[in-house]
């Protein structure tokens, strides 16, 4: 993988949102696109955008994938031609590891799709996941946040080892004023989420989250930072159904002082099966 | 009483439930998977780890690469050396050729080291069907032996067993005193099985790397029991699966350092055995009969299919002990001899038969744990997704799936529908969650399997692409100009 090395830093750049945050986390977005701007970077957000094409990819089902691939091309390509833009931005590490590495390294062929794997790569060095563009790109040392309670960090597998991405968002969370870190045992450790896999092996995958949450409890942390919504979706709906007062926050929201650990999430009691008078039974029973 | 056996043959969901409820199996996959993974990395990082991968790596590369060269040098070799060299296409031939080389020699009772080999071929069981003794003398095989289990994991046959468990065996078929300490415990197989190896006929092995400039068979243990079966029967036999071949001796030893750091997290094992021949007039000892089977069985349709790389393993196991998915349901849930990353590769391609085996490739999130372990740097994650994207090109997908990711993708090559299908599913999910509270904790099948566990966030009233709208029109209103350049 091939980064683009700026000679200025980048003035404008594409939200690529990702299709979860879009449709069940905006304020991840919002958060993201707020902590670029007080960085001084313009964002700019191309209405056409849907998915990268990653669980049809992770699925097996490389042509569907190959459609979608082809449309994010065709859809952020013409921004940086016209140097609308200078980069894309993505507030997930899986997500940009799409994009970034798969696109190019499995969707299109050398041989067969030459042309299109070119624009693939130029797409790809020009593409960054958050953390790794405000550290990497944008030089940042600190995004003078603040945060008041324990915080740990969840390191998801793609940001850390398809991107090799992981001291660039420990970096942002270690200068968060007022955080105290807390250390996680197995903060590199998959939390099972893995697309269909929390379907088909459910499980499986839910073994491996109660791994991750049982961890969690023990670091004492309030907030665990992570730097993709889809972990944070399975390590939440695991910590609230086991009432758990720890929650998974994205780090842009952490970074943008958007998390206020002082009131605590509401309670939800462990959800015991609703016990339901059913009289057709009690009526038989006598 | 010891936990109950998985049964390898039931479907891919029972062997996982049974594995999961398995609290002894927990236990002990706990304790074994992490200490083993801390040992490889100490081991590996005693020396320069990253050259010593990116040279096994290169190695094992021009062995592919090479193989059938390889193959025959090695056959050369050995032949000139007085050894004999058979090739088995699978499994059934393998066990006809040993079962012929046992018949002439009059065998009836054979030893065996350690070896993945017969156990993907089931040698011992053709063996035994033909009246023959066989015993294991691995100190792990042998005890799953005892308590007629197969192995579940590559280096650690017996992983799935604690300490107590173990000791349980032993009381119940050995009659071991009562004890946990494991000196006492390896005295008392000691003694068992020396009797053994002063009996057989035969031995049995399987190669951990072969050297095709000299034509020798070489194995790595720890007890000592590979050089017993390699040297005190009249016949030796080893089954290499095809790719366990190296050039030179210096490949060997390179291999064989990355092996040991990291399968143990050893510098060394304290055996490696050696042996290129039978027994030359003038030696002490030594098999009188040397024979090498080649087994096939489905390698070279790996090399075919695109799956070569799958091939430069070294059968290690540290793939297993990082893996996430193995580290809970260990490796008979697999129902394959090869478990874990690389057994969820492999065991779908190769000649065995399986129950479920196209459920493998789905056992796993692609963490990449496995490919930052293996010690060739296979990049199983990828293989994995390879043979996902197969089993869709050949229909094998389920029908489900298939139309489940034709609604995806029509829903996400438009925006119009992508948007619509947000606010229904806006709408859907909030009325689901605001019977339960705020979150969503019961979705329709194939939905249940999440809700079954774990809470599910209600999609955003309002999505981002909206907020965004907003904003950027309250902004333009409020400095009177654009803010965000024109879409192309
Ligand atoms: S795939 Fe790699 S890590 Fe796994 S057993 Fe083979 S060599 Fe070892």
């Amino acid at each position: 993988m091939h980064k683009k090395q700026f000679s200025t830093p980048p003035r404008r750049v594409a939200l690529f949102v990702t299709c979860m945050v879009d449709m069940i986390y905006p304020e991840v977005g919002m958060a993201t696109a707020e902590l670029l701007e007080r960085h001084g970077v313009e964002v700019v957000f191309p209405y056409e955008q849907t998915c990268c094409g990653q669980p049809a990819f992770n699925a097996g089902y490389r042509d569907e994938a190959r459609l979608l691939a082809h449309r994010f091309i065709e859809i952020f390509e013409p921004f940086l031609q016209q140097g609308l833009v200078d980069a894309i931005v993505v507030p997930s590490g899986s997500c940009a590891t799409m994009v970034s590495h798969f696109y190019a390294a499995a969707l299109f062929e050398e041989a067969t799709d030459t042309a299109v794997r070119q624009r693939a790569e130029a797409l790809a060095a020009v593409t960054f996941e958050l953390t790794e563009f405000l550290v990497d790109v944008l030089g940042v040392t600190t995004t003078n946040s603040r945060f008041a309670g324990k915080l740990t960090y969840h390191a998801c597998c793609h940001l850390l080892r398809e991107l090799k991405i992981d001291e660039q968002p420990r970096q942002l969370l270690a200068a968060i004023e007022g955080a105290e870190m807390v250390e996680l045992t197995g903060a590199e450790e998959c939390c099972g989420f893995g697309g269909l896999f929390a379907l088909k092996n459910a499980n499986i995958s839910t073994a491996m989250g109660q791994r991750k949450t049982r961890h969690l409890a023990e670091s004492g942390a309030d907030v665990v930072a992570l730097c993709d919504v889809s972990c944070m979706t399975h390590i939440n709906g695991l910590l609230s159904r086991q009432a758990q007062r720890c929650r998974a926050v994205h780090i842009a929201e952490v970074l943008n002082s958007q998390v206020d650990v002082a009131v605590a999430p509401p309670t939800v009691a462990p959800s015991a099966p609703e016990k339901r008078s059913r009289r057709w039974q009690d009526q038989k029973t006598k | 009483m010891t936990t109950s056996v998985i049964d390898l043959h039931a479907p891919y969901k029972e062997r996982v439930a049974d594995a999961l409820n398995n609290k002894h199996l927990k236990t002990a996959l706990n304790r074994s998977t992490v200490r083993m993974s801390a040992q490889r990395i100490s081991a590996m990082g005693a020396v320069d780890g990253q050259t010593l991968r990116n040279q096994v790596r290169q190695m094992k590369e021009h062995v592919i690469a090479n193989l059938p060269d390889l193959l025959e040098q090695l056959e050369s070799n050995i032949q000139a050396n007085g050894g004999q060299v058979h090739w088995a296409q699978d499994g059934a031939e393998v066990n006809r050729i040993v079962l012929e080389i046992a018949r002439k020699a009059n065998v009836q009772k054979v030893i065996k080291s350690k070896s993945m080999a017969t156990e993907e071929v089931h040698l011992n069981d053709a063996l035994e069907a033909a009246g023959m003794q066989v015993v294991e003398t691995d100190l792990g095989e042998y005890i799953i032996q005892l308590n007629h289990e197969p192995p579940s994991h590559i280096v650690a046959p017996v992983i799935h067993r604690r300490l107590e468990d173990i000791a349980q065996i032993m009381q119940d078929k050995l009659d071991m005193p009562p004890t946990l300490d494991p000196e006492v415990m390896c005295a008392v197989a000691r003694v068992k099985l020396r009797e053994e190896f002063l009996k057989a006929d035969m031995g049995v092995s399987g190669c951990n790397f072969a050297i095709a400039e000299t034509g020798t068979i070489c194995t790595v243990t720890n007890e000592g029991n590979g050089r017993m079966t390699s040297g005190m029967p009249r016949v030796y036999v080893v089954i290499m699966g095809i790719e366990k071949i190296v050039p030179t001796p210096e490949d060997a030893f390179l291999q064989y350092q990355a092996l040991c750091r990291s399968a143990t997290g050893q510098n060394f094992s304290v055996y490696l055995s050696m042996t290129s021949s039978p027994r030359q007039p003038g030696d002490a000892d030594g098999p009188e009969e040397f024979h090498v089977v080649l087994l096939d069985n489905g390698r070279t349709d790996m090399l075919e299919k695109g799956y070569g790389e799958a091939l430069m393993c070294i059968r290690c196991g540290a793939c297993l002990n990082v893996c996430p998915v193995y580290r809970e349901i260990g490796g008979h849930a697999y129902g394959s001899t090869y478990s874990g990353p690389i057994g969820a590769v492999i065991s779908p391609i190769l000649h065995t038969d399986v129950t479920n085996s196209e459920k493998l490739p789905h056992a796993s999130t692609l963490c990449g744990a496995c490919r930052e372990a293996c010690p060739v740097k296979i990049d199983l994650p990828r293989l994995l997704l390879d043979l996902r994207s197969d089993q869709v090109q050949a229909e094998q997908g389920s029908w489900f799936d298939k139309v489940a990711m034709q609604g995806f993708v029509q829903t996400m090559t438009s925006r119009a529908r992508y948007e619509n299908a947000g606010k229904l599913a806006s709408v859907g999910s909030n009325l689901l969650a605001g019977l339960t509270g705020g979150n969503i904790k019961f979705m329709p099948p194939p939905l249940t399997a999440w809700t079954n566990s774990r809470n599910f966030p209600p999609f955003a009233k309002h999505s981002f692409r909206e907020l965004w709208q907003e904003r950027t029109s309250r902004r333009k209103e409020i400095s009177g100009e654009r803010t965000t350049p024109p879409a192309p």
